[in-house]
């Protein structure tokens, strides 16, 4: 197999308060140093709380925001948006909210020709028949192409946001919460459309989502983000069912489920990002905290097999 | 366009506006083909002829010239002049605002930091640096005024471009290979061109009072060309003794000014969509009431009945039946889980409980809430209001949007015991202080002088809760009290409402969309779709052997955690919309095991035991596994 996505140290931090003249009031680590890869044909989830960065690290890997360290490689070669058409067909990206993601204005047709126009190039007649060709892919009746984004339900505008990606004929698609904002019932159609397509037409999915159980249901491996880091990262299977990060533990217990009585209550939140702690950062809230996680912040490693967790104390 | 200008006339003062702009306008295009005297030819003979002199409709000035004549003809060039500096200030300054909003940081810093400093002049004094600087002349005052507004425009519309540089269309657009100058021409501009449109329209006035400011200082035009500014300069010295001289372009401007002003507003709000949906009508302090028939009152009531409850909403000509007969009772302590997608009707249903749907447009049309046995809904305001957060209270889903930003946190939950209870404002402070701590909120007392904003999106909810317990309700209403927290937050609010709820005997209803939540929290269990219940039970029960095709197929098309990769049994199609719901049992057009009489005629919610269900084929109870 080979690589798709590899992320090597990326790193962000935004400054807070900027000035005209002289340095920030604060800066906010979003993105610690992170390595990571996603095999072709693989998807990997990405789970973690509001805040953590997930979003961020997302949009890096589209070139949506410049990274402040660390380096991107898509197929090998190092990420490169000078050419915004050339970039296009390498990876796309679908919303979290599929209403916001249609400029209101532009009639579905118009918003789907654009990436067939300007990254490939394709004249009016292999447009109309590609655009029929996707639309079939996403189960949309082709009458919708002369309508206006406002005219969809959200479980409809996200296929058409889903449309778009696959219009740019891109093998990479990052999912950011593609179905947070959509009813059960929806969710689990949009979530079997993503599978029959990735099937279809060999994709490789980077998923993100707050949902463990969508997560799990999706992906081959899970990455645990919190607070910027990736804390724990494994098979899917093995990620909630046998986590070996504390935190994990505590977001596995959280979740509820039927029969399971209320459970993983524990207080605390997170650390103030402007003053982040030395050590581990969830060291706070963790039951098995020691003056060692206060102090020394734990590498990302193997603990067993294939999971890695970045903890002193695993599970 | 015609949806429009109904829209436009239906505001009297508007249309009024437009009839009058449209005249004067029709009248200064025609101009040159009027048979008028010539507006610069001098007669001395004939100064100041009063208005009504044959053959001099509104008399002369002091030149003898035809005031007619020159007040068209310099009406003519005030209005072109306007236009112009409007249309240049709207371009220029739109232009500045667009690209300092889309591109932000440094851009934006710099380009605003100047049209701040433009604006912090008085704009006449500006005016009249520019043209001091310029030379006196028409066109140099055009430029002058259209210099002084840009900062307006750019202003306004840097703010609008922010607002939808920031959204995820953008973004996209970037992503499918569009450069920042295609962006900005066929993404953002033609968002933006509505607002442009509305700002100009609503300025185009001020632009001709200024430019004409300007010629009455005899800056502007210059003798003899007319413009109703340097008609009214010239007048100035006759004013006592010939006062018809100032009163005649006195007049066209204040009826340009005016009339212009007037359409302008009616264009704004014919345009805003929010105004359009009535937004500024004012809701009524309960839910409008139409009931033809009231449920009669059973002979042992129970804490908190909801009998065949009936909310529309009445929109124009459209009804929507957000809730269709809703039957629900809740026992003290007791929590009852009522569980839905989005439009089935069960914020609604929690909201008609005390009148708080937004009327017009929701009116209750049927059925009884009775709290202890009275019925509550058309109720006196003020017994609904004393109830209100006393005996029943609600936590609502955005703890953000329901605290208000601008007081402290310990003061508002004062103020809601204060409501209820005159026990002073000391001793409310210290009950707010208490309910805190009751809530688990370390450090209460510091917590207290804290604002909304300060405290993060679970401790938010936590003092929302303790202001819903602030004067020990019976019933707690909860809306998705958790769907906006994360999962271990999350956790910890439904620990907290399940051990309130044994300590206090406090009933709750809890809305959710979630059967995981439903599962671990709630005794029994309501299913709504599409304005109704379709199942109701004990939670085990409903959720082990859902009866319901719609609850069994919904419960197995959420992924739970544990199971592994899997593909998900989704339920195809959509829910109904309300206002054109189908014949029979609404879910039949999803549901696999529909038949032509699912199809027709209403099906009854039935009682087997302790359980209801509306199905004529409901799902076989599953087979013992072990004997």
């Amino acid at each position: 197999m080979s690589i798709a996505l590899k992320a090597t140290d990326l790193s962000k931090t935004f400054e807070i308060g900027k000035r005209l003249i002289g340095p920030p009031r604060g800066l906010v680590r979003a993105v610690h140093p992170t390595t990571f890869e996603v095999q072709a044909g693989e998807t990997l989830g990405i789970v973690g709380e509001s805040g953590c960065g997930k979003s961020t690290l997302a949009r890096m890997l589209v070139g949506l925001e410049p990274p402040t360290g660390g380096s991107i490689e898509i197929e090998g070669k190092a990420l490169d948006n000078a050419d915004p058409a050339a970039f296009g067909r390498l990876i796309q990206y679908v919303f979290q909210d599929p209403v916001s993601s249609l400029n209101p204005r532009k009639t579905i047709r118009e918003i789907l020709e654009i990436p067939l126009k300007l990254l490939h190039g394709m004249d009016r007649k292999a447009r109309a028949a590609r655009i029929a060709e996707i639309f079939e892919a996403v189960n949309l009746r082709p009458e919708f192409l002369t309508r206006y984004p406002h005219e969809f339900s959200g479980g409809q505008a996200q296929r058409i946001g889903i449309a778009r990606a696959l219009a740019a004929n891109a093998r990479i698609l990052i999912l950011d919460e593609p179905v947070s904002a959509l009813d059960v019932s929806v969710q689990a159609q949009v979530l079997n459309l993503l599978a029959d397509l990735k099937r279809e037409f060999g994709l490789t999915y980077l998923f993100i989502s707050h949902d463990l159980a969508v997560v799990e249901s999706v992906s081959d491996r899970i990455a645990v983000l919190y607070f910027g880091a990736v804390v724990e990262q494994g098979p899917a299977e093995k990620v909630f069912a046998m986590p070996r990060h504390p935190y994990t533990k505590l977001l596995a217990d959280s979740a509820p489920r039927v029969g399971q009585p209320l459970g993983g209550v524990q207080s605390g939140e997170l650390p103030d990002p402007l003053n982040p702690p030395p050590g581990c950062a969830f060291a706070g809230r963790c039951p098995k905290a020691t003056d060692l996680c206060r102090k020394e912040r734990p590498e990302l490693r193997v603990i067993e097999g294939d999971q890695l967790a970045a903890c002193h104390h695993p599970l | 366009m015609g949806a429009f200008l109904k829209l436009l006339f239906r505001n009297r003062l508007a249309g009024f506006g437009a009839v009058v702009l449209g005249a004067i306008i029709v009248l200064a295009l025609i101009t040159p083909w009027l048979p008028l005297h010539p507006p610069n030819a001098t007669v001395t003979a004939n100064r100041f002829l009063l208005p009504g002199t044959p053959g001099h409709l509104l008399g002369t000035d002091h030149l003898g010239r035809d005031q007619l004549s020159r007040l068209l003809w310099g009406t003519r060039l005030s209005l072109a002049v306007g236009f112009a500096a409007a249309v240049i200030a709207g371009v220029v300054g739109a232009a500045i605002g667009i690209i300092a909003g889309y591109f932000g940081g440094r851009t934006d810093n710099v380009t605003m930091r100047g049209v701040d400093m433009l604006m912090a002049f008085p704009y006449i004094l500006l005016a009249l640096a520019i043209v001091a600087a310029l030379g006196p002349g028409l066109m140099n005052a055009l430029i002058a005024v259209a210099v002084v507004n840009i900062p307006f425009f750019a202003r306004n519309i840097r703010g609008i471009t922010v607002g939808i540089a920031n959204k995820e269309f953008i973004d996209a657009a970037r992503l499918s290979g569009m450069g920042h100058t295609r962006i900005l021409l066929t993404e953002v501009l033609p968002n933006v061109i509505p607002v442009i449109v509305i700002a100009m329209s609503t300025t185009i006035g001020w632009m001709i009072l200024e430019t004409a400011g300007l010629s009455f200082l005899g800056l502007g035009s210059q003798p003899p060309q007319a413009d109703l500014g340097s008609m009214l300069g010239e007048a100035r010295s006759a004013m006592i003794t010939a006062p018809h001289t100032s009163i005649v372009p006195g007049v066209m401007i204040l009826l340009i000014v005016m009339s212009i002003n007037l359409l302008g507003d009616g264009v704004r709000d014919a345009l805003d969509p929010r105004l359009r949906s009535g937004a500024l009508t004012r809701p009524l302090p309960a839910t409008q009431v139409a009931r033809k028939s009231v449920p009669e009152v059973p002979a042992k009531p129970g804490l908190l009945e909801i009998d065949a409850l009936e909310t529309q909403f009445h929109v124009g000509k459209r009804v929507y039946r957000a809730v269709g007969g809703v039957s629900l009772e809740l026992k003290p302590g007791e929590c009852l889980g009522l569980i839905g997608e989005s439009g089935s009707g069960k914020s609604v249903t929690a909201l008609s409980v005390m009148g708080l749907v937004a009327s017009p447009p929701g009116v209750i049309t049927g059925g009884a809430v009775r709290l202890e046995g009275r019925d509550l809904v058309g109720a006196k305001y003020e017994r609904l209001r004393s109830l209100r957060g006393d005996k029943v209270a609600y936590i609502f889903q955005d703890p953000l949007s329901t605290l208000h930003p601008l007081y402290r946190v310990g003061d508002q939950l004062a103020e809601a015991i204060l409501s209820h209870h005159g026990i002073g404002r000391a001793a409310a402070m210290e009950r707010a202080v208490k309910l805190l701590e009751d809530v688990r909120i370390p450090n209460a007392k510091a917590r207290a002088r804290s604002f909304p904003h300060e405290l993060s999106g679970g401790m938010r909810q936590r003092v929302a809760i303790a202001m819903a317990l602030a004067n020990e309700p019976d019933i707690i209403i909860a809306d998705e009290p958790t769907t906006a927290l994360d999962v271990t937050v999350q956790a910890q609010i439904l620990a907290l409402l399940d051990r309130l709820r044994r300590e206090r005997d406090v009933a709750i209803l809890f809305i959710t969309h979630d059967f995981g939540v439903v599962g671990q929290l709630c005794d029994r269990v309501a299913v709504m779709y599409a304005g109704r219940i379709v199942e109701q039970g004990p939670t085990r029960e409903v959720l082990e052997a859902p009866a319901h095709p719609y609850t069994k197929r919904l419960i197995a098309c959420v992924p739970e955690l544990g199971e592994g990769r899997r593909v998900l049994a989704a339920i195809p199609g959509l829910p109904p919309a309300v206002d054109a719901l189908p014949e029979g049992c609404a879910f039949a057009p999803r549901c696999e095991k529909a038949t032509d009489a699912c199809r027709a005629g209403e099906i009854a919610l039935e009682s087997h035991g302790g359980r209801k269900l509306r199905c004529i084929h409901p799902e076989p109870a599953p087979v013992e596994e072990s004997a």
